[in-house]
């Protein structure tokens, strides 16, 4: 059984199809990367999986469950976690608030324990503390874990939106263009990163990407799309030289 | 610049940033509870009502200045908490006991107003609460036989363990108790603001989406903000209630909620300084224009009769300057001004800029 499996999934905003009849699945460990115009709907595919819309037909499962049963807010307990094309960070507080943020689905505390900060509410702050600092470490963040997010570079938040995701300890990640704006080196990092997810974390990986050098430098399999249906989907060679893709990228141009 | 280096996680879990601050903070504290010897009864007074307006602050930040949703009509919840508490006291339930409920019961009523109020954003939201403000007047016109309508109520002093409390009889014991309140609300609030209940006010703040993407439920939490808010506000108006001593339907009218509203934002949205700081400004500005007053009198001879409407209308310039050049508050200006000394001369003008932000509807493309 796959990990994530699309469906026949359409989705219309209006009288635009965003997403058009779409089948997929993602396996368990694997690097999946979605490429595709301006456009095509590789966006909206992750707005599904959050839950933010509703699709017209089709079924969203993963892992077993039916995904469009679940509210916008329980998908994180089902351990999916995203990043945002715009970045979403919470732009108000500092680096580190905003990681701790994505401990959220492991609260186990409530209100009044909080309040009073109790020694259980004391225990879990450590414990949330610890993994976190993991995740800093991992992506060489130190330098920034107290500055607010609203005096950052934008290379930096990129990376910090990263964080946030990997601190609610995912089972799949999406990763929405996580090198657009980034410099050579940064996006080299972001690969090296990319690749250490999976291996050292037993992550799960669905990126939407431009760079096709990342894209085919880290990914086991690519889908292609235009204009919210499906155009190829294989390895990153075979993808790249697949005609309608070639046609998609270059044809129309010309 | 103090450089804090830190070894184990507990330092950034405690509230203070090192000795020194906590040192800073208890002086501080220290003075304000020792004012009954280094100040006379009347601004005792002013002191004391400066203090219940912070606490009132302290009640609206938690919804307005940590979660984003804008009020303007927390007065709604002052009159709520006042009253409650009256009514509590006058059917022979202790103050120890009708205090802490007055502002639960008003935590509750603020999640039934919340459940209406949760579809609604931004000026959709002020203007829903606004209503909520003007509509309390006629409610406690309405029920008269348990607020006492027009003709008001009165409160003379409580009693706590045998001593009398009384703003008027026992001005001390009651500037105690207030402060008493107000310490421990900034605890409950600091600890809030260190656990995730606080974290995911601030996630609903900033950004609604991704707060849902970490699996923050924006309903319940919006939901939750409201309860707390209310009841701290409830307590605000509790004290506001035996302060004043007597007060019917228009002691909380929607000028106190837009008061309120304006004090947090001079102070500075999303800090517990900005409610102290708003309160005593708030607090403060009365006496300010009635000096200044005379002072114009005195240097250009005219008279120094009462303009209607002038103190609100300052405030309002005020505000209006605030929003234009000074959007984080007092407060956000005092850590300029720190950084600037911190760094200097190394402070550069654009380090607080905020980098471009998305429209709203370009967002989740
Ligand atoms: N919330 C929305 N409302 C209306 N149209 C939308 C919305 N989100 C996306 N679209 C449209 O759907 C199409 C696919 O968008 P998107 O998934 O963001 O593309 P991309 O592949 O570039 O990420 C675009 O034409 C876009 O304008
Ligand atoms: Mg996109």
């Amino acid at each position: 059984m796959s990990l994530l499996e699309f469906e026949n999934v359409t989705l219309k905003f209006g009288g635009l199809t965003a997403v058009n009849d779409l089948s997929f699945e993602v396996e368990e460990g694997e690097i999946f990367a979605i490429v595709g115009p301006n456009g095509a709907g590789k966006s909206t595919v992750f707005n599904l999986i959050s839950r933010f819309y509703d699709p017209y037909t089709g079924n969203i499962r993963y892992d077993g469950h039916d995904l469009l049963k679940a509210k916008p807010s329980g998908v994180a307990a089902y351990g999916v976690a995203r990043t945002f094309q715009n970045i979403e960070l919470f732009e108000h507080a500092t680096v580190l608030q905003n990681l701790l943020v994505g401990r959220h689905r492991h609260r186990k505390s409530n209100m009044l324990s909080e309040v009073l900060f109790l020694p259980s509410a004391r225990r879990q702050e450590l414990e949330n503390r610890e993994k976190v600092e993991e995740i800093i470490d991992f992506l060489d963040l130190q330098a920034f874990r107290d500055k607010m997010i609203s005096g950052l570079p934008y290379g930096v938040r990129k990376v910090v939106e990263v964080a946030r995701a990997l601190a609610t300890d995912p089972k799949l990640l999406l990763l929405d263009e996580p090198a657009s704006g980034l410099s050579v080196e940064e996006t080299t990092d972001m690969r090296w990163w990319i690749d250490d997810m999976r291996r050292q974390m037993a992550i799960t990986v669905l990126m939407v990407e431009h760079d096709m050098g990342l894209v085919s430098g880290v990914s086991d399999r690519v889908l292609a799309m235009a204009d919210g249906a499906k155009l190829a989907l294989g390895t990153p060679a075979e993808v790249q030289s697949h005609p309608a893709v070639v046609e998609a990228y270059l044809g129309k141009a010309s | 610049m103090r450089i804090v280096f830190k070894t184990n996680y507990m330092q950034d879990i405690r509230p203070w940033k090192d000795a020194y601050q906590l040192c800073l903070y208890l002086i501080l504290l220290a003075v304000v509870a020792a004012a009954p010897w280094w100040l006379d009864d009347f601004y005792l007074g002013e002191l004391t009502n400066v203090l219940i307006w912070a606490i009132a602050g302290l009640g609206l930040m938690i919804l307005t200045g940590h979660t984003g949703q804008v009020s303007l009509g927390h007065a709604t919840f002052l009159a709520f908490g006042c009253y409650a508490n009256v009514i509590l006291l006058e059917a022979g339930v202790p103050f120890l006991i009708a205090f802490p409920l007055a502002g639960i019961l008003t935590g509750l009523a603020g999640v039934t107003v919340a459940i209406p109020a949760l579809r609604l954003h931004g000026i959709y939201l002020a203007i829903f609460t606004m209503a909520l403000s003007i509509l309390m007047d006629d409610v406690i016109v309405l029920a008269e036989p348990i607020t006492g309508g027009v003709a008001g109520k009165y409160l003379g002093g409580v009693e706590i363990f045998g001593f009398l409390v009384d703003r008027w009889g026992t001005p001390v014991q009651f500037f105690w108790l207030v402060l008493g309140v107000a310490v421990l609300v900034t605890l409950g609030y600091i600890n809030l603001l260190r656990a995730p209940l606080g974290r995911s006010f601030i996630a609903v703040r900033d950004s609604e989406v991704s707060a849902q993407a970490m699996g923050v439920d924006i309903a319940r939490t919006k939901m939750i903000s409201f309860a707390l808010s209310c009841a701290v506000s409830g307590w605000a108006g509790a004290l506001m209630g035996m302060f004043s001593g007597a007060f019917n339907n228009e002691t909380f009218s929607v000028l106190i909620s837009i008061q309120l509203l304006m004090m947090i934002v001079i102070g500075g949205l999303g800090s517990i300084h900005g409610a102290f700081l708003g309160a005593i400004v708030i607090g403060f500005l009365p006496q300010f224009l009635s000096i200044s007053k005379e002072y114009v009198g005195a240097v250009f001879g005219g008279n120094t009769v009462a303009i209607p409407g002038l103190e609100f209308g300052i405030f309002g310039m005020i505000l209006i300057a605030f929003i234009l050049f000074e959007p984080m508050g007092l407060y956000g200006r005092w850590l300029k001004i720190r950084t600037w000394f911190e760094l200097f001369p190394f402070y550069r003008k654009d380090m607080f800029k905020r980098q471009k932000s998305y429209l709203k509807t370009e967002r989740l493309r």
